[in-house]
């Protein structure tokens, strides 16, 4: 696919040209308004919009032209191929981000991989003493493991998002861009259909808020999870208060209701995707889209199981599960569907 | 046999309208849709609006639009030819239509970008009019409606002057006990329309479904069913002549003759380019091209007007000189170059401002041209294609004031009709934008409310 980038930027521009004839889908999302702005399409505009395109699909389904129409519009598709395209191409290494995009397979060895690598650390590292979790890998052994792991790929992802910043020329970023991009990522905005019906997905042409929650249990689920154990690091760190925590702890406050959050989330984001037509969407990357969603249902699943198990003899598999799970999806960040919320909070904030 | 209260045959706005009134008050109903799914709603698919009267803001619409001026502005398209009972009649009744919309799901968003002088008078779909299909499809499942798409109704039997049950094309027959008819009009059937019109509708675009072929209208006229209208009136625009024969629908529209030179084959001009705004002279340029040597024209305009008008869906030709355009067009250089110098000679100084009558006219120039006449003068040229773009055709079904289809000898007991079918009654001649969604809204939900009272 990377090798046909300007066919899919011509492809896009066909379509934009039609629907800028039309503009009956103005009220659905953000990509409509701007593209209408535009003086004329170019390729860095197409790479914006397609970022900016949340795939809720509601112009698919609204849209006189889509096929077997000879005009053939699918904008929920070509947007989907060249967001993809985008990913890939600012990626690096490129070679990975081709494998780990398209194929589900790839992202269920490394997780094979991150299991097999914890349970090894763990039995040729056993610690002499230590409580909780740090009995089974002290924690200088967990932070030497996990710093790498999670702060490289995120300065790669950084090296991308610098480089796609200035294809798109995204501008300055001001308080008011911010607050925008805030509320849209709040409200989830560009899967409300413009009237909070919804968008077009597990019932076709039916408008459903299921996706859009779906989605918001996911990435406040997400979030929360990651502030748990920010919150944590820094009470080790900055208050020497050391794991394990007590239910009444701030991680825990915000790492248990977080973690069942996304296991919800996640878990109806599979269960949508299976139900949803994959012809409008990016259908070559499915199986990476889903085994993206089912990695991250693991790790809160995992999480989840192994607060369940304290005190029983299954904490030290489950604990080289869980931490095998997050290590691959820390290191396959740069690689997969993980990227799309950078570079759509990216889209969002420019003002071009 | 297959037997429904009510059988209702088409599938696009005013057909659904009527199964969901009919639904809804308990009756037993079939959709006969002749399209296949993914091209069900005959034209409304295409549309993009209501024309709605109101007083005070209403939902999406601003200010008010009442009675009397939503009358005035169909006289004025009409030139009287209309029936002021049902006229007023689908006026009135269309500021209790758009709640009722909404209520079954359609969702309306504020007047589109380049439409603005259109937000008092007319709400717009948000996704435009398939998204309304969509919308009343769904609610016509879930209300217990029975779909059928792909099914082609060839025969309404009418024997003893009242419905009985209709044929298919596959020869499958439906019994009900009563019928609405909201088929549309015959415009996709090329023969009839040439019969209409002449061997020049041959080169007619159809902007609209291929499926309106009038089959149903021609049955039940054959069948002594009262007309209304002429068949050569109807809704015909001018639009790009690289336009598929067939469902281009908006985006092959032309917004650009208020702001270029209009010539024909042999490159004369023909009418008054700058008469009016768009809006209000769109519908009349189908009719002035059709009325050309080869139904076809030619807009000419220079640099200077690009940006100014709505962007076409096709590229325009594009020339250094007027010679070349002419010739890239297949026109008469010398010809084209006399229009343009006579045009050019008569243009006057003054202030040019696009969007309002700026009375920027032509002097001693016939026809004139009595807005935005500005010298074509700034390379480059461009040159865009027109032909008739014809929407529906009006002739259609004289029905009553509940819907009634009207027989040789009186109304047909249990047979209504809504939509372009019966249009023609409203619409003598001439069109307004969003009427047609008026009148098969308002005349479907009435045609299903008497058809289930009658089956009940």
């Amino acid at each position: 696919m990377l090798d046909n980038t300007p066919n899919l930027q011509d492809e896009a521009a066909r379509q934009f040209q039609i629907c800028n004839s039309c503009r009956y889908c103005e009220g659905y999302c953000d990509v409509f308004p701007q593209l209408f702005a535009l003086p004329e399409m170019t390729a860095a505009s197409a790479t914006h919009l397609a970022n900016l395109c949340h795939n809720c699909r509601g112009c698919y389904y609204a849209c006189q032209y889509s096929p077997p129409h000879e005009f053939d519009l699918n904008l929920p598709a070509v947007l989907a191929e060249l967001r993809q395209d985008t990913w890939e191409r600012h990626a690096r290494p490129q070679a990975l981000a081709r494998v780990f995009h398209s194929h589900g397979v790839a992202v269920a060895a490394a997780l094979i991989a991150g299991f097999a690598l914890l349970f090894f650390l763990m039995a040729t590292l056993r610690p002499e003493s230590g409580e909780g979790f740090y009995a089974y890998l002290a924690h200088n052994a967990m932070v030497a493991i996990f710093a790498p792991a999670f702060l490289l790929p995120l300065a790669g992802l950084a090296y991308s998002l610098r480089s796609y910043w200035r294809e798109i020329g995204g501008g300055r970023i001001t308080w008011a861009s911010l607050r925008h991009m805030g509320s849209s990522v709040a409200r989830m905005k560009n899967l409300s259909g413009g009237a909070d019906q919804g968008c077009n997905f597990e019932q076709g042409a039916r408008y459903s808020n299921a996706r859009r929650y779906a989605h918001q249990a996911t990435l406040w689920g997400f979030l929360m999870c990651f502030a748990a154990t920010s919150v944590a690091t820094l009470m080790h760190y900055g208050l020497g208060w050391e794991a394990p925590y007590p239910f009444w702890s701030p991680p825990k406050l915000l790492g248990v209701p977080g973690g069942i959050l996304l296991c919800l989330g996640t878990g109806a984001l599979a269960w949508l995707k299976l139900r949803a037509d994959p012809e409008l969407g990016a259908a070559r990357v499915w199986g990476g889209e889903m085994a993206f969603v089912l990695l991250l249902f693991t790790v809160s699943a995992t999480g989840l199981a192994l607060y369940a198990a304290t005190g029983t003899g299954a904490v030290p598999a489950l604990l080289a599960i869980h931490l095998g799970a997050v290590f691959a999806f820390f290191v396959l960040t740069p690689y997969t569907k993980m990227v799309h919320g950078f570079y759509r909070t990216a889209a969002l904030l420019a003002r071009r | 046999m297959l037997q429904y209260d009510v059988v209702v045959v088409g599938g696009g706005n005013a057909a659904l309208c009527a199964a969901i009134e009919a639904a809804e008050a308990g009756a037993r109903v079939v959709i006969l849709e002749s399209a296949p799914e993914h091209m069900r709603g005959g034209n409304s698919r295409h549309t993009r609006n209501f024309r709605c009267m109101h007083h005070g803001p209403l939902s999406v619409l601003t200010d008010t639009y009442g009675e009397d001026e939503y009358y005035d502005d169909l006289l004025r398209v009409t030139k009287g030819q209309t029936d002021p009972t049902l006229a007023r009649l689908a006026i009135r009744d269309s500021e209790a239509c758009l709640p009722w919309m909404e209520r079954h799901g359609v969702i309306f968003q504020g007047s589109l970008s380049g439409t603005l002088s259109l937000d008092r008078t007319n709400a717009f779909f948000l996704g435009g009019g398939k998204a309304l299909v969509n919308a009343y499809y769904a609610c016509a499942e879930d209300l217990g409606v029975t779909i059928r798409y792909n099914a082609e109704v060839l025969h309404v039997d009418l024997s003893d002057g009242r419905f009985h049950s209709v044929t298919l094309a596959d020869g499958e027959q439906i019994a009900g006990r009563a019928v609405v008819l909201a088929s549309g009009g015959f415009q996709a059937d090329l023969d009839w329309l040439t019969r209409a019109w002449g061997p020049g509708a041959e080169n007619f675009l159809i902007r609209g479904t291929p499926y309106n072929r009038g089959v149903v209208l021609r049955d039940v006229l054959d069948q002594g069913a009262q007309s209304v209208g002429d068949p050569t009136q109807c809704h015909c625009v001018a639009i790009d002549g690289r336009a598929p024969k067939f469902d281009g629908g908006i985006v092959t529209r032309l917004d650009c003759v208020p702001y270029a030179l209009v010539v024909n084959r042999d490159g004369d001009r023909f009418y008054d380019e700058g008469e009016d705004v768009w809006p209000k002279r769109y519908a009349i340029w189908g009719r002035l091209v059709a009325a050309q040597p080869d139904q076809i024209a030619y807009a000419i305009t220079d640099q200077k007007a690009q940006g100014l008008f709505m962007p076409p869906v096709f590229a325009p030709v594009k020339a250094e000189t007027l010679g070349g355009l002419a010739q890239a067009l297949g026109l008469s250089g010398d010809a084209l170059e006399k229009t343009v110098a006579r045009y050019n000679a008569a243009c006057q100084d003054g202030s040019f401002t696009p969007g309002v009558l700026d009375g920027l006219a032509t002097n001693g120039l016939e026809p004139p041209k009595t807005n935005w006449a500005r010298p074509l003068d700034t390379p480059p040229y461009y040159g865009y294609m027109l032909r008739p773009g014809v929407t529906f055709t009006y002739l259609g079904l004289k029905v009553s004031e509940r819907a009634q289809v009207q027989g040789a000898h009186g109304p047909l007991p249990n047979v209504w009709a809504a939509g372009e079918v019966m249009a023609g009654s409203i619409l003598g001649q001439g069109y307004l934008a969003g009427f047609g969604m008026t009148i098969g809204t308002v005349f479907g939900r009435i045609a299903g409310q008497e058809a289930a009272s009658h089956a009940g």
